[in-house]
Formats: structure tokens, sequence, C-alpha cells
């Protein structure tokens, strides 16, 4: 074990915008190397009320960034007297991501609601571009859900909708992604507010050639064996 | 095995020396135990290709003759190569048709020689191996790596089985365990590698070998816990954090 291995968040990070809102999900697997340091880590991080952002790749590149953009948006929220949009929150990272690419290495997906705009995702992979999208995958489960999203993203989706579809490409993201694991995490932003909840990964759905978690090799051996068939 | 004239299925010239230098499917940790009546031995059945988890029905033990059971981690083409080697040693064993058959101890003893004369050449089969059975009531557990390192005890581990389940069975176990102890033993140590192994996959299987035979039981799965109030909101009041 490898435990000089940087932190990083393997991943799956994922961004939905619907009719009134977003939806942000993500994975809680945080691994040194192949050891999974933390199982439950919440990657989904608030910047303000409003806007929340997504965070991959270097579990401490990650948090920095978002410490600073936060540090700098509670300034803007106060010169600026109201909610800072989610596309200046959006910037700020893209900034600080940009003018410091050299040195580090994370994916983020910037989501909120503001009232100019309504919910509003803006992916900035590693490099610093930022690039509004309806909905953005981000993190090395990503891979997995290109295809997935391209069949099964549609336009104005209900809050509900949203948020099944993100848990279902999480889950399926886990399913294959040795780096992504654990529990979902959603939040979801909208005018009323903000709505974070919880799916453990024995609540959610089975993929193929997955099968249904039993207690123990004991109960399966003394569960009864099937009625023989009366003719 | 290998010899002076090259490999005919080899489709470039052996002048340049071959060796292996990274492995490409693998499996993660086997851990094997002593209990009452024999061994037990558990796997996940997972097949990863570098970070993707893209075979999950992989068997990763199998009976090796009538006293044997042979589990590998590493690289499953090499494991496959090695269970080839096994058959053949096993035949000849068979031909001799004299009432004798290899018992757990000669099947290690040839395990331990085949990966360590291909560690001296450079080119070694990338498995660390797990290798239990009985014969006349005499118990035995040993283990192989790729570089030849070999040993026996009453538990042994491969992977992150050695940094995970070890101490938990240093802690655990004891001699004599029944099988329902054996399992729920190698069950806890299973459930904790699924949690901090980023290449355990959810889908398992547990053999046992005693005087009688071998068995392996069908694929399940375990059930995970994930219902700390801690994981529930774990950055309240440390925004940023994990």
């Amino acid at each position: 074990m490898d435990l000089n291995a940087p932190h990083t968040m393997g991943t799956t990070i994922i961004g939905v915008t619907y009719n009134g809102g977003v939806v942000l999900g993500a994975d809680s697997r945080t691994s040194t190397g192949m050891y999974v340091a933390n199982r439950a880590s919440d990657k989904i991080t608030q910047l303000t009320d409003n806007v929340y952002i997504c965070r991959s790749g270097s579990a401490a590149d990650s948090q920095i960034v978002s410490d600073y953009v936060r540090y700098f948006l509670h300034q803007h929220t106060i010169q600026l007297g109201q909610p800072a949009t989610v596309k200046v929150a959006a910037n700020l990272v893209r900034l600080v991501s940009y003018n410091n690419k050299n040195m580090l290495e994370t994916g983020l997906i910037v989501g909120g609601w503001d009232k100019y705009e309504g919910g509003k995702i803006y992916a900035i992979p590693l490099g610093g571009t930022i690039i509004e999208q309806p909905f953005a995958v981000g993190g090395s489960g990503s891979t997995y859900l290109y295809g997935f999203f391209d069949q099964a993203w549609k336009e104005g989706m209900t809050k509900d909708e949203a948020e099944q579809l993100v848990v279902k490409a999480v889950s399926l993201a886990i399913a294959r992604d040795g780096a992504s694991g654990g529990v979902i995490r959603t939040v979801i932003i909208n005018s009323e507010g903000v709505t974070r909840n919880f799916y453990p990964g024995d609540s959610l759905p089975l993929w193929h050639e997955e099968l249904p978690p039993q207690n123990s090799l004991l109960e399966v051996l003394h569960s009864s064996s099937p009625e023989p068939m009366n003719m | 095995m290998d010899s002076t004239h090259s490999n005919p299925m080899s489709l470039c010239s052996q002048a340049d020396s071959q060796r292996t230098l990274y492995p490409y499917v693998t499996g993660t940790s086997v851990i094997g135990v002593k209990y009452k009546d024999g061994i037990l031995m558990a796997a996940d059945m997972g097949g990863s290709y570098g970070s993707t988890l893209r075979y999950k029905s992989v068997e990763r033990m199998k009976p090796i003759g009538k006293h044997s059971l042979l589990g590998a981690s590493g690289e499953i083409s090499d494991f496959q190569e090695i269970l080839r080697y096994l058959d053949e040693l096993i035949l000849y064993d068979n031909m001799w048709d004299d009432g004798n058959s290899l018992g757990p101890k000669e099947v290690h003893s040839y395990l331990t020689r085949v990966m360590y004369n291909r560690r001296n050449k450079f080119n070694p089969l990338w498995n660390s191996l797990v290798l239990g059975g009985v014969k006349n009531g005499q118990k035995y557990l040993g283990t192989v790596s790729m570089i030849g390192v070999h040993f026996e005890d009453n538990h042994v581990a491969t992977g992150f089985g050695n940094h995970l389940a070890r101490p938990i069975l240093r802690d655990e176990w004891h001699e004599d365990l029944s099988f329902e102890d054996g399992v729920k033993l190698l069950e806890k140590c299973m459930r904790v590698l699924l949690y901090r192994d980023r290449s355990a996959v959810n889908k398992l299987q547990i053999a046992k070998i005693t005087e009688e035979g071998v068995t392996i039981s069908q694929p399940y799965s375990l059930k995970t816990f994930w219902g700390f109030s801690a994981f529930q909101n774990p950055t309240v009041g440390a925004e940023g954090s994990w």
C-alpha cells in the first residue's frame, strides 16, 4: 500500500439542470493509491447559499480551490448586496483553475440557482476551460456515462426525474469504476432552497452480474430448497 | 515449460529477451484459514482492468487433484496458465497409477519452484497464490508470491488481505474453528476488503476443502453498512472538508 500516494477522489460527479433548478450528484470514495481512505466523503461542497460545487481529482487541490472561491464569493456578496449568480461563482472557479493550471489537478462542476438565469450547470475541467451545459459529468467514473447520458438525457425533466437520473447514473459508474464507490449524495438547488439526500450503497439498484446482498453464506446454505412441482 | 526452441505462438522473434512488465486483468485478495475439518478459502469474483471493474464473474479458486485447492490473485491469464501446468502435473501423477497422489504440500512445492524459476528469468507469473488442502488427516495451508516467497501458516492472505484481513485473523483465529465460525470470520474480512480495497467487487465465493473433497460455494454478495450518523452530513461545520 502506497500511503504516500496523493489522496485523489477517483470519483463520479454529475450536474443536471431541470425545469426549476439543478441536481448535483456524487459518489463518496476517496482513495490513497488503492486504499479507500474515506468511504463516506462529501464531494458536493457549498460555495454560497445558492451555489454548490462538485469536486474531483486531487482532494487537496479541489478543497483549496473551493475554499478560495468561497472566500471571494463571500466578499463579493457583501459588496454586491444580493446573492451571487451561478455564472460569477463559476467564473471565479475558472480563474483559480486557469491561472494555476500548471500546479492543479482537479476537475469541477459548479451548479446552482439564481433569480436571473434559474438553474445553471458549469463544467470546469483540467486546464480551466469553462463550459455551460444542460448537464455535465466528471471524474474517472464519467467515462462510463457518456453513452448512458447520450441515450437517457431529456430536456425539461421534473425534479424527481432529474434526481432519479443522477442516482441511476452514479450507481452505474460505481458498478464499473474502481475509483468510485460508497454512498450517493445528491444536492437539489432551486428557488425554494437546497435539499441534501443520501443513498446508501445497499439501497442502490443492482446491475449486470451483481447479486442481492446476504447477511452470510450460512443463511444462503440454510434457506429452504424450492418446492417440488405437483403434477 | 521454458525450452530452447521458441514458442510457436509468439509472433515476434525471441532474440530480444521477454519479460513481464505489468499485469492487465487482475484479481484482488484471497484469504485462507485452517479450521476443524480442513481449509476455508475466500475470494471475490472480480477481474479488474486497471481501475475498471471489467469482469465480475471470474472464478479465482480451483480444485487441484483430489487433495488441494488453489486460490490466486494477480494476472488472470497467468493463473490460467498455472492451472494448465497443474493439469499436466496431476495427469502425470495419475498415469503412475500407483495408488499414490500428490498432496497439498507437494503441489505447493511445485508451484514455488515454478514461480521462483520464472522470477529468476525476469519473466514472472504475476500472481500471489494460496494453496490449501488435507491429506490423510493433515491440514496444509501455504502461499507463494510472484517472486517465489513461500511459507505456510494457520491463516494466509494475498494483496490487500495482508494489510486488512490478517490483523483480524491474528486476533480472532483459533485452533479447531467450526465451519460456521470460519465462514463468519472470512466474511468479516471480506466485508472490510469490500469497504477499503478499490479493486474489490461485491460478489464472492467461499471454498472448503476437507478429507472428503472440495466444495466451492455459489457466488453471493455481502450486505454492507452505511448507517453511521457521521456519514449523513460529514462536513457540517467544516465546509469544504471531506
